[in-house]
């Protein structure tokens, strides 16, 4: 699905990503967790396509694809969706009318036509449903006046509309209660196949509760120090970061 | 060299530009006041186009309009355009009334075949002393038009009038005057549109009488060389409700002159209006809403995306008057600058005598929020559609405003045609 090699990127100057290695295979659940300030934004950054972030070695192999060449936009009509940390609002455009310009986009992209507006109808309920977000904020403005929690459940219900084939949730869980969290893990559980993969970024091992990985991967100033499977993240949980520091801080 | 001494040198009266503008143009003979024509002569002979020296047009120049030669024509062909279905359908083609429709509970006239008496109303609060456009509209007037919608009369159609220039170099000037009698009310549609350069400029005088409703959807859709200085003068008596939205699609050089002097108690006035500009075209809205008596409600929303080399003008003047207590005025203007080249000159100003009033005014000028296109380029939005979608969204304010569907679609398909959007 993808393979990162090398991965170095910095922004204003500073290196954030310093050799970062992972390789995500189709039908995989991989955890990514890591102290604050280790990188593990810039990655989802770097992924995405933010401008301001500069690759200067390694490469991106998206389905054989030179993911770091494309546009963002283009990043995404590939089957990369990225949940955001904190979700933009959107004051005027209404949700309904932003998915259905950006799944016709991905759409004539591949070469296919327009989706008609009933079907596309049938499946905002169906998908809206999925994540519990009542279909009265799917016609409203894109995250405007919405809770925290809304906001999280929306980005999880675009996955579900666009159905990507590599999502990155960009701590999804912060910020949310068990009741909310609970939602969106089983958003995302339900939208797991053998064809598709996912990248949960985070800082507590909560959501691996509810959402169970694969691998769990260790981020620590630029670079994957560590790999694992649930229960490194329970050491994580216990033990804290600081060993972790303690280990590698030096190295490099 | 003081000032005036400069304009002495720039315009010696037999040569000046203005003189020079007006060559072509033969004087109308409509039978109102004739110290009104007196007058205008009088300030045609002794002044010139206005320069930017001049507070009210110091941003908007008139050059390129002086340097025209334009003539009048009487040659005309049906509309092309009429965009609504109402058979309400006023067409004023390169500046000559072509027919007038019969409308229950409206009466509807030529200026020319008006009584003295009816013609009284021509100016009754038209400034003509410092505007030489005025001026001009006045003296070179064939004829306009005087629709008075009767008391008790509501008409639920939108009546449209559709000014249409055909040809090029024209000079189409022409004087609508609208009464809305005691308690009646009346939806009116302008549609501007043509080709070739050319100066369209027509004065709207509005009477809007006690407890009367009126309301207008004002869509600006001229040609690339089109010059359009207009002027919509509105006087409003107690209880009565009035209503603009200004939709600029496209044109050279627009200005707007909007007067409104509320001399009534419990009034409302609502004036929004929304510009999209590209490469050079300029738009000039010059407001102005006079508060003279007490417990009135005004709110005024502009909002205008700028690209390419163009020119964003609003000036929004409110005043309260001292005996004008609790009076509510409400002002803002906002811009979305797409290209360092755009410029925008916002300023508001309100003038207030009385002191149990609330009011407020804002201007804002920004760029695109780049995060909120970052968020819709992650979706698989092209970085197109999604400045498309959120210029959209900005003046989707504006465009909620008008209450007709019928124009809203009319407006949404002519951004499509104009700017590609995605809707």
């Amino acid at each position: 699905m993808i393979k990162i090699n090398n991965l170095h990127a910095s922004i204003d100057g500073k290196k954030i990503l310093k050799g970062l290695n992972l390789t995500v295979n189709a039908g995989e659940v991989h955890a990514i967790m890591g102290p604050n300030g280790a990188g593990k934004s810039t990655l989802s950054s770097v992924l995405a396509g933010r401008e301001e972030y500069e690759v200067t070695e390694g490469s991106v192999d998206f389905n054989g694809i030179d993911l770091l060449e494309l546009s963002t936009e283009d990043r995404a009509r590939e089957g990369l969706f990225l949940a955001f940390q904190y979700p933009i609002e959107i004051p005027g455009v209404s949700n309904v009318n932003f998915l259905r310009t950006a799944m016709n986009e991905i759409r004539e992209y591949k070469g296919l036509d327009p989706i008609s507006a009933k079907d596309f109808m049938t499946m905002v309920r169906e998908k809206s449903a999925l994540v519990e977000l009542d279909s009265k904020l799917a016609s409203r403005a894109v995250n405007e006046g919405f809770s925290g929690g809304e906001k999280k459940r929306n980005e999880i219900f675009q996955m579900a509309m666009l159905e990507p084939k590599l999502a990155i949730l960009d701590e999804t869980d912060s910020g949310l209660d068990i009741d909310a969290l609970r939602i969106v893990a089983n958003g995302v559980n339900q939208l797991k196949s053998a064809q598709n993969a996912t990248i949960v970024i985070t800082h507590y091992q909560r959501l691996l509760d509810y959402i169970i990985p694969d691998f769990v991967h260790v981020l620590f100033d630029g670079r994957i120090v560590k790999t694992g499977t649930k229960e490194l993240a329970v050491e994580l949980e216990e033990k804290g970061y600081d060993w972790i520091k303690d280990e590698f801080s030096t190295v490099g | 060299m003081n000032s005036q001494q400069l304009d002495e040198m720039e315009m010696p009266t037999q040569t000046s530009k203005l003189n020079q503008f007006r060559t072509n143009f033969k004087e109308g003979n409509l039978s109102f006041d004739p110290s009104l024509r007196i007058l205008s002569r009088s300030v045609l002979e002794n002044s010139d186009f206005p320069t930017t020296r001049n507070e009210s047009w110091k941003y908007t120049r008139l050059t390129k309009l002086s340097q025209l030669s334009l003539t009048t024509t009487e040659k005309i062909n049906s509309p092309i355009s009429v965009p609504l279905k109402s058979p309400y359908v006023i067409s004023i083609v390169n500046g000559n009334i072509i027919d007038l429709p019969t409308i229950q509970g409206v009466s509807i006239s030529r200026l020319s075949d008006c009584s003295e008496k009816q013609l009284e109303l021509v100016c009754k609060n038209v400034s003509i002393e410092n505007d030489v456009f005025h001026a001009l509209n006045t003296l070179y007037i064939k004829d306009g038009i005087l629709i008075e919608i009767q008391e008790n009369q509501q008409i639920n159609d939108a009546i449209q009038l559709i000014f249409e220039t055909q040809e090029s170099s024209i000079f189409c000037p022409i004087r609508i005057i609208i009464v809305g009698k005691k308690s009646s009310k009346a939806h009116f549609f302008q549609h501007f549109s043509g080709k070739g350069t050319g100066l369209t400029l027509p004065v709207f005088e509005y009477f809007i009488e006690q407890n009367a409703h009126l309301s207008l959807d004002k869509i600006q859709l001229e040609n690339d060389e089109s010059f359009h200085i207009s002027t919509d003068q509105v006087y409003q008596e107690r209880d009565s409700f009035f209503k603009i939205n200004t939709i600029t699609l496209s044109g050279k050089l627009i200005r707007n002159n909007l007067n409104i002097l509320v001399n009534g108690e419990n009034c409302e006035t609502n004036l929004n209006g929304t510009y999209l500009l590209g490469d050079g075209q300029l738009v000039d809205n010059h407001t102005v809403v006079d508060h003279l008596k007490p417990n009135c409600n005004s709110n005024e929303l502009y909002k205008g995306v700028l690209n390419g080399k163009s020119i964003g003008v609003f000036n929004g003047k409110v005043f309260v008057r001292p005996d004008a207590q609790k009076i509510n005025a409400f002002q803002s203007n906002a811009n979305v600058l797409l290209s360092e080249d755009a410029s925008m000159n916002s300023k508001p100003e309100l003038e207030i005598y009385a002191d149990d009033v609330k009011c407020s005014h804002g201007s804002t000028t920004g760029q695109m929020d780049e995060e909120a296109i970052f968020y819709l380029r992650t979706r698989g939005i092209s970085d197109r559609s999604a400045r498309a979608l959120m210029t959209q969204a900005f003046i989707g304010d504006v465009l909620n405003q008008i209450e007709n569907e019928e124009i809203v679609d009319y407006v949404q398909s002519k951004l499509v045609e104009l700017h590609d959007w995605v809707i």
